[in-house]
């Protein structure tokens, strides 16, 4: 009997999972798959999830999305891909062929965004990515035209942290000696190896350099060889949970220098809840224009939606995708197609400020380095951003 | 010196991951894959009460580690006790376990998203710099040492003096003789799983003042623990100890000596090696 | 070996069976094929594990070690090399990798044997990102025109291949000293039997199948780094798909693993909000519901039915 329930239960599961539900006429399934579980699900839930929920509101609020002029409105489906790209690659052929999503958004991070790539591809669906930094926009634009690049590159955000520094060089805030330290994978290591050379050549001395892997619990041992080298700024393309660590060390071992860089998670409204008003002045991954009125009612109507502060990196450029696909979607309707042709053939104008791709499909304009000034993270280096701030001098950390 | 102290201070935060893993599967024969995620629940505690109402985690200690208990007890009666009766040997019983606890594990992660959501919790508590021999250390792990030292000493002497723990030891060497001498062998089992879900939990809530968790990364600490069990020998207190030590002293002295790139290998390789010269463990029994 | 006429019909019926799978590409939409894929990659997998795990009772959470190589060996071999050559080349690297990890754990007991597996994937995982960390190398692209029926049916090819390893094994004197090792250890030593070499030998097969199965994926990943050629959570699918199905028949893991990734996937699809949750209720319910796996469910069906007639 119980064996009887249990294969009865089972059919009813697998059948109430691959049938289709229909869905009236008059919506849009908007499809979302990122990671809810596994190890990138903390980034997600900070720089994805709320604003794929605050874009589905936003444009609903509106009274929905205007295609071929009947006003639509949108209805999501968020799949967990458990940072699993096989998982990611299932979902977005769930979406498609199953959900009949008639809207795909990009996925999270790097890795999952290439692994999706192909699939993306193969659907033709235009794939603005938000969460991918990448420098082979070029190859892959050609391998997949569809694939759009929107937060820049690895090189550009190590040549941001070196040009931040050389401004405080400049000025008399810092000396040359610098310790640097990354995480052990591919992000890490290809933002060291641009940023060493780049250092050299800026003048700086690198009196400290050395990588530790992801996981690893206690950082005490790195800060405390960076600290013994005496050095006048620190720099560390760091992950979330080092990026803590590694500032919490540099409290607790008292680290005075001019000029304190940490990567991924800096930008986070958790790193300034957490330690206060001691992080002033800390440099980081990202930033925004803070004084735009747009970014400034974008994080209003994100505090008010989901509940949470946007961070102030990805964020707000994962947003501004949604917009392009928006503005896009308004413009021409539905054909994936046509989509693709109007976002490479304009400007969009987006809470980032103009989002325009060029001929590799290159978002050749972003932050690339942020500070902390007054609880504020504020872009301080870009590629052709506008609202710079310049940077400041670290002060000690009480 | 100083990496002496780094690497004792670090082992001692492992002896806190672990010990619980000890208990349950030393004792209680249970190789628990959730474990990690009682130890992630228990820094949610600590995370929840600092944030909301500014109770210390050291304070918030003696609230997680009763309920754990509980919650741990409840878990064995409910899913693990008809494994352990429906076993017939000690391997079947290793698989079954494997499998509910890893099930477990991901009611366990399922829960807390749910209730918490996915995002980063960490939070600053006694972050502050402490002078000794000349060098500085965070007060949040100095005082994670102290507990992992009277959490270890007091588990160490129950189990070597009291009647209670005498029979559960008793248990874990040879569960059928000891039920001949009348010892209640399920009850006790259920006690040491209880115990050691309790003394993870605490864990948890000592280790969220200075490292950062989410809702996944409970089967990180895992696999630590597991490492830190076998390599000590399972079932014994003092082994687990001494190898969290080790663990903790190697890697700093790798970090800061070699390369901090090799950290995590180096534990395996020393994990390899132990087992490889001596399969049991350090303190381990042999098998028989 | 020769083949009785019952033999020769249970071949004929599976290479039949096999050919009409491989068909699926042409008729299945491209959520279909990836199911697809999903199936067949957990069935060489868990095939492979099963015919090593089950008359040994060792656990090996070695798969996604072994796995991670083959992702490389493609990664890194795909300028330079034909791809044909890279999943051989990835078989043969894992298969003398397993050896050594056999002949070097093989004789600890059951459950230092687990978590040393556990910990080569990790090892390995570790090692490869300080390599790169050092090289200057970064996550490996793979841009290739492979396409997931390409995959498809490679990974059908592999199976094949597996279940023939697994049959002729299960047929020779190597599957014999086996089931008595799995029996008892002390008798099959005393029989002459050396257990050490028939284990290590037989290890060697899960691990070249696992390296094959990752070289021939690593093109549909598109972009290989450690954390994602390297992940724990493989290790332990395949064991529950295997246990699930039951390790006692060649046969076996394949019913563990069909339902299985249908059930994964309804639940994925219909709570994407709650799917670990319900992932691991689902697993509970296994367990205790099923506790020799589906295999002892079909085979204590069949029993009764053919008590009635």
């Amino acid at each position: 009997m119980k064996r009887r329930t249990f294969t009865a239960l089972a059919t009813l599961a697998l059948m109430a999972g691959l049938t289709t539900p229909a869905f009236a006429q008059d919506t849009l399934k908007v499809g979302a798959v990122a990671p809810k579980t596994g190890p990138l699900a903390g980034g997600a839930a900070v720089s994805y999830w709320p604003n794929v929920k605050l874009w589905v509101e936003d444009v609903n609020a509106r009274g929905g999305l205007k295609v071929d002029g009947k006003q639509m409105k949108l209805e999501v489906v968020e799949y967990d891909d458990q940072t699993n790209p096989g998982e990611t690659i299932k979902a977005v052929q769930r979406l498609v062929d199953q959900d009949q999503a008639q809207i795909v958004l990009p996925p999270y991070s790097t890795g999952l965004n290439l692994a999706a790539a192909p699939i993306y591809a193969r659907y033709g669906i235009p794939m603005i990515t938000s969460t991918a930094t990448t420098d082979k926009a070029a190859d892959l634009s050609k391998q997949f035209p569809n694939v759009f690049i929107s937060l820049g590159g690895a090189q550009p955000i190590a040549l941001g942290a070196v040009e931040a520094l050389t401004k405080l060089k400049a000025k008399g805030d810092i000396g040359n000696k610098i310790a640097m330290v990354n995480v052990a994978d591919a992000f890490g290591i290809e933002l060291a190896g641009v940023a060493k050379k780049a250092f050299e050549a800026a003048g700086f001395q690198i009196v400290y350099e050395t990588s530790y892997p992801l996981g690893t619990q206690d950082l005490s041992p790195v800060m405390k060889a960076a600290k013994a080298a005496a050095p006048d700024a620190f720099v560390a393309f760091s992950y979330p949970p080092d990026t803590f660590a590694l500032t919490e060390q540099a409290i607790v071992e008292d680290l005075q220098v001019g000029a304190f860089y940490t990567a991924v998670a800096t930008a986070f409204p958790g790193y300034v809840k957490r330690f206060g008003p001691a992080i002033d002045g800390v440099l980081g991954i990202g930033g925004v224009n803070t004084e735009s009125p747009a970014f400034k009612e974008y994080a209003a109507r994100h505090m008010a939606v989901t509940g949470a502060a946007p961070d102030f990196w990805a964020s707000a450029v994962v947003y501004s995708t949604f917009q392009v696909l928006e503005q896009s979607i308004e413009a021409v309707g539905l054909d994936n197609a046509k989509i693709i042709a109007h976002i490479k053939g304009n400007a969009f104008d987006t809470v980032i400020g103009t989002l325009d791709f060029d001929d590799n499909n290159n978002n050749p304009s972003f932050w690339t380095v942020g500070q902390w000034q007054g609880g504020v993270f504020k872009g301080v280096a870009s590629t052709g951003r506008e609202g710079a701030v310049e940077p400041i001098k670290k002060a000690g950390w009480k | 010196m100083d990496i002496i102290i780094t690497g004792l201070l670090l082992g001692g935060t492992y002896a806190l991951i672990a010990m619980g893993l000890n208990l349950q599967y030393g004792m209680a024969r249970i190789m628990n894959l959730a474990n990690g995620e009682m130890l992630v629940a228990g820094g949610f505690a600590a995370f929840w009460f600092y944030t909301a109402g500014a109770v210390s985690p050291v304070l918030t200690v003696f609230l997680v580690a009763p309920v754990a208990f509980a919650a741990n007890w409840l878990i064995y009666m409910i899913f693990l006790r008809p494994l352990v009766k429906r076993a017939k040997s000690r391997g079947q019983l290793e698989v079954d376990a494997i499998l509910t606890t890893f099930g477990l594990s991901f009611v366990g992660v399922g829960l807390m998203l749910a209730f918490f959501g996915g995002d980063y919790f960490s939070y600053s508590y006694l972050s502050v710099p402490v002078h000794l021999l000349g060098d500085t250390y965070g007060a949040n792990r100095l005082v994670a040492f102290g507990a992992a030292v009277v959490i270890c000493g007091a588990l160490w002497l129950w189990l070597a003096y009291s009647r209670m723990g005498v029979s559960i030891r008793a248990i874990a060497v040879a569960p059928d003789s000891a039920r001949l001498v009348g010892i209640d062998v399920r009850a006790l089992a259920a006690l040491a799983f209880a115990l050691g879900g309790a003394v993870t939990a605490t864990g948890g809530a000592l280790i969220s003042t200075f490292l950062t968790l989410d809702a996944s990364t409970g089967v990180i600490f895992t696999l630590k623990a597991l490492v830190i069990v076998i390599m000590g020998g399972v079932g014994d207190v003092r082994g687990t100890v001494v190898a969290a030590l080790l663990l903790g002293l190697l890697e700093t002295f790798v970090a800061s000596v070699i390369d901090p790139g090799l950290t995590l290998a180096a534990a395996y390789l020393l994990f390899v090696i132990i087992l490889l010269v001596r399969p049991q463990g350090l303190f381990g029994r042999k098998t028989t | 070996m020769r083949l009785s006429p019952k033999d020769w019909q249970g071949l004929t019926l599976a290479a039949i069976a096999l050919i009409v799978v491989a068909c699926l590409p042409l008729v299945a939409s491209g959520y279909q094929l990836s199911l697809g894929v999903t199936v067949a990659m957990y069935t060489v997998l868990a095939t492979s594990w099963a015919i090593f795990s089950g008359p040994t009772h060792y656990i090996s959470l070695a798969t996604a070690a072994f796995f991670g190589v083959g992702a490389y060996v493609t990664g890194i071999g795909i300028t330079y090399l034909p791809y044909w050559a890279l999943p051989l080349i990835a078989g043969v690297i894992a298969a003398v990798m397993a050896a050594l990890v056999g002949l070097a754990t093989l004789r600890l007991s059951g459950v230092y044997f687990v978590i040393f597996t556990l910990g080569l994937a990790e090892f390995l995982r570790q090692v490869i990102t300080w390599g790169q960390n050092i090289s200057g190398t970064k996550g490996i692209y793979v841009l290739t025109s492979i396409t997931e029926a390409h995959i498809f049916w490679q990974l059908l090819g592999l199976a094949a291949l597996v279940w023939l390893a697994g049959w002729a094994i299960g047929r020779s004197r190597l599957g014999f000293a086996l089931r008595i090792i799995g029996d008892d250890e002390v008798v099959a030593k005393h029989a002459g039997i050396d257990t050490a070499r028939a284990k290590i030998l037989l290890f060697m097969l899960p691990g070249g199948v696992a390296a094959m199965t990752g070289a021939i994926l690593a093109p549909r990943y598109v972009y290989i780094e450690p954390l994602i050629a390297f992940t724990p959570m493989l290790s332990f699918q395949v064991v529950i798909m295997a246990l699930l199905g039951g390790t006692g028949r060649l046969w076996g893991p394949i019913v563990g693993v069909i339902p299985f990734t249908f059930l994964w996937e309804a639940i994925s699809r219909s709570f994407p909000n709650q799917t670990t949750l319900l992932l691991g209720i689902a697993f509970l319910a296994i367990v205790y519901l099923l506790p020799k796996g589906f295999v002892g469910l079909i085979e204590s069906a069949r029993r009764r039915t053919e008590g009635w007639s």
